[in-house]
């Protein structure tokens, strides 16, 4: 009886978990090894990895690993260094530092789709204007550039930025938390032993937020590996076309896009990715933890 | 090095929400070469402030600081060469101990920059005075506080500074360890005879290990001595009130026709003109003696084993109840009503306004 009671309360919310968490782990393991799924009979030809080989051939997948993978490389230092630039100088300032703040935190609580029509607004070309950005190259005698259905650089270049403005919020908030929580008498203690504001830096106050930078940089990576709603702000629905897409976007596509109806593949591409985002996890849990032994 | 205030004064500005404050309001005097001094008073009194000022921590609004014959009033804190022990330790809690006593010399740069070799050797120097050259690569969390707070002392010490300040450094320890590390650090201090400047507001703490006291009132300077020479001779009621356990004993008293009279009781003949005074008695400065002139009613009697305590009152009262120390020898009768004659060095008298009235007794 005693056994059994606790499992009891426990129940409401495992019969929760189950229906809607592990059910369906379980369901896109196995549609991912059904080859031949057809979703409107219901039925399959064989079991295999078949499906997965197909992903892996698919140059729109491949064009998505491909997008996705820049993103993290390039958003998850550059927005997480910002932060802790943009951190640092909000601590340093005392006057009017809640209006600074609170500038900072707006992108956080912006709808992602209307912070995608600003960008528009700044990088679209038009037939009657070729947008804000391209107005300040020209002014400085450059050509226009279309960010948006031009060259690949060009879009990267706008996704990057646009990715970085919208986490980087969430990072100095974190990041100012963390610079202020750090004892202010250690401060005080270098400053009477003479220690150079560089030193104080890199011995006092990295070290002591080391923890936080370490969560915003696994939990970037995740975030950034999962990106699908601001491409399709930048770039619409048609993000195969756009050559924009990314893995979930991909899944996103296989399930109900145009070339919808594919659960199979879907779930072989969700699979894929949740194994590269547990490898890069697992890389960064050790690297941080080995970095604590060395301290 | 010895330290001298002049005029010193510091005033926090007003605030959204708070007036402004005046923590210490021109303080002078002059710290001798070499001696451990307290800065006493209760909280608030503007020792702290005081003492962030001698370290460069705060810039004074007025007045000067000088270290031997130099003005360092407007020396950045880097400069002046001051070690300083914070009251919560500050101890970097990444670093080891040796790491953390090794800090303050790495910083050291140009012509000064020290070897690596030189610098283990005065880390390893600074551990031993303190005793804890074998905790050396732990990390200060697995330090218990009274380690911790050698390790603060081992790192301002290390760089050799012309003088080393403590911010309340005993409250964080309990009562045990606060005894043996109060010997601690003035065995500390003897040994390397710089000049030692330490916060409190305990005056057992102050009274036991310093050479000289200087008592704070809302940041006014009350009185600058020996311990001993303030505790004998207080200049006023609050000195005489903050220092000693258990307290003094503080009754309303007038001079009548030259003689000191307290409630109905005649004490002795004083050469004063008629006034009303506060009359402060120090519990060991009474003794029962059955003819004595100052009848008290007893309430209880505690016997601590050395000596025993008298609880009794008296109508001149201005606390709740009296307290008088006797040897534990002393025969008390089990009476509603107990007699005491005085010590009349162990008795003060404070006019109105507080300040200690100078008293020729002919008792």
């Amino acid at each position: 009886m005693k056994k059994v009671r606790p499992w009891l309360y426990l129940l409401p919310s495992l019969i929760l978990l189950g229906i809607f968490m592990i059910y369906p782990l379980f369901d896109v393991l196995v549609y991912s090894l059904q080859e031949g799924y057809n979703s409107a009979s219901q039925t399959y030809s064989g079991i295999g990895f078949y499906n997965f080989s197909y992903v892996l051939r698919d140059p729109y997948f491949l064009q998505a690993v491909k997008n996705t993978f820049l993103l993290v490389i390039i958003t998850v230092p550059l927005s997480t260094g910002l932060a802790l630039l943009l951190s640092l100088a909000l601590s340093s300032i005392k006057k009017v530092k809640e209006l600074y703040q609170t500038i900072y935190f707006l992108p956080y609580v912006t709808n992602t789709l209307a912070v995608g029509l600003v960008f528009m607004i700044l990088f679209k070309k038009t037939p009657y204007s070729d947008g804000f950005i391209n107005m300040i190259i020209q002014f400085f005698g450059g050509n226009s550039v279309d960010f948006i259905e031009g060259p690949y650089w060009a879009k990267m270049l706008t996704m990057c930025i646009y990715t970085i403005w919208i986490v980087l919020p969430f990072k100095v908030l974190i990041l100012t938390s963390a610079l202020a929580s750090v004892d202010q008498n250690l401060y005080k203690a270098a400053k009477v032993d003479g220690t150079s504001s560089f030193r104080t830096f890199t011995k006092i106050t990295l070290p002591m937020i080391m923890p936080m930078i370490s969560y915003l940089v696994i939990t970037g990576f995740i975030g950034a590996f999962k990106a699908y709603s601001d491409e399709v702000a930048i770039f619409g629905t048609n993000l195969n076309a756009a050559g924009m897409n990314t893995i979930v976007g991909y899944v996103y596509d296989m399930l109900y896009g145009n070339s919808g109806g594919y659960p199979s593949y879907a779930s072989a591409a969700a699979l894929i990715l949740f194994a590269i985002v547990l490898t890069i996890t697992v890389i960064n849990l050790l690297l941080s933890t080995k970095g604590d032994e060395a301290e | 090095m010895k330290i001298v205030l002049e005029n010193l004064t510091k005033v926090f500005p007003q605030g959204k929400h708070t007036p402004a404050v005046t923590a210490v309001d021109h303080f002078n005097f002059e710290i001798p070469d070499g001696k451990l001094v307290a800065l006493l008073g209760p909280s608030g009194c503007g020792k702290s402030t005081t003492l962030n000022m001698i370290c460069g921590l705060e810039t004074p609004t007025e007045g000067k600081i000088f270290f031997g014959d130099e003005d360092i009033t407007n020396v950045p804190v880097e400069n002046r060469d001051v070690g300083m022990v914070f009251q919560s330790y500050a101890l970097y809690p990444h670093l080891t101990v040796k790491q953390n006593i090794m800090f303050p010399l790495e910083n050291k740069k140009g012509k000064e920059k020290l070897g690596k070799q030189v610098i283990e050797e005065k880390a390893m120097k600074a551990a031993k005075l303190v005793q804890i050259d074998s905790l050396m690569d732990r990390k200060p969390s697995a330090l218990s506080g009274g380690q911790q707070q050698r390790v603060a002392i081992a790192r301002a010490l290390v760089k050799q500074p012309k003088v080393l300040l403590l911010d309340e450094p005993l409250s964080n320890l309990d009562a045990r360890l606060r005894l043996s590390t109060r010997e601690e650090i003035r065995r500390i201090q003897q040994e390397t005879g710089v000049t030692t400047v330490f916060v409190t507001h305990d005056q057992e703490e102050a009274m036991s290990i310093s050479d000289l006291m200087v008592v704070m009132k809302d940041g006014v300077l009350q009185q600058m001595d020996k311990p001993q020479e303030i505790y004998d001779n207080p200049v006023n009621l609050f000195v005489a009130k903050f220092l000693g356990t258990p307290a003094i004993n503080v009754l309303h008293g007038k001079i009548e026709n030259g003689k000191l009279v307290i409630g109905k009781n005649v004490i002795f003949n004083v050469d004063l003109p008629d006034q009303n005074v506060s009359v402060g008695i120090r519990p060991e400065g009474l003794l029962v003696d059955e003819n004595g002139p100052f009848v008290c009613s007893l309430q209880k009697i505690e016997k601590l084993g050395r000596d025993t305590s008298v609880i009794c009152t008296h109508e001149g009262m201005q606390m709740d109840h009296m307290r008088i120390v006797v040897p534990s020898e002393t025969k008390i009768e089990n009476s509603d009503t107990i007699r005491f004659s005085l010590k009349p060095h162990k008795l003060y008298l404070f006019d109105e306004s507080e300040n200690r009235i100078a008293l020729e007794e002919d008792a």
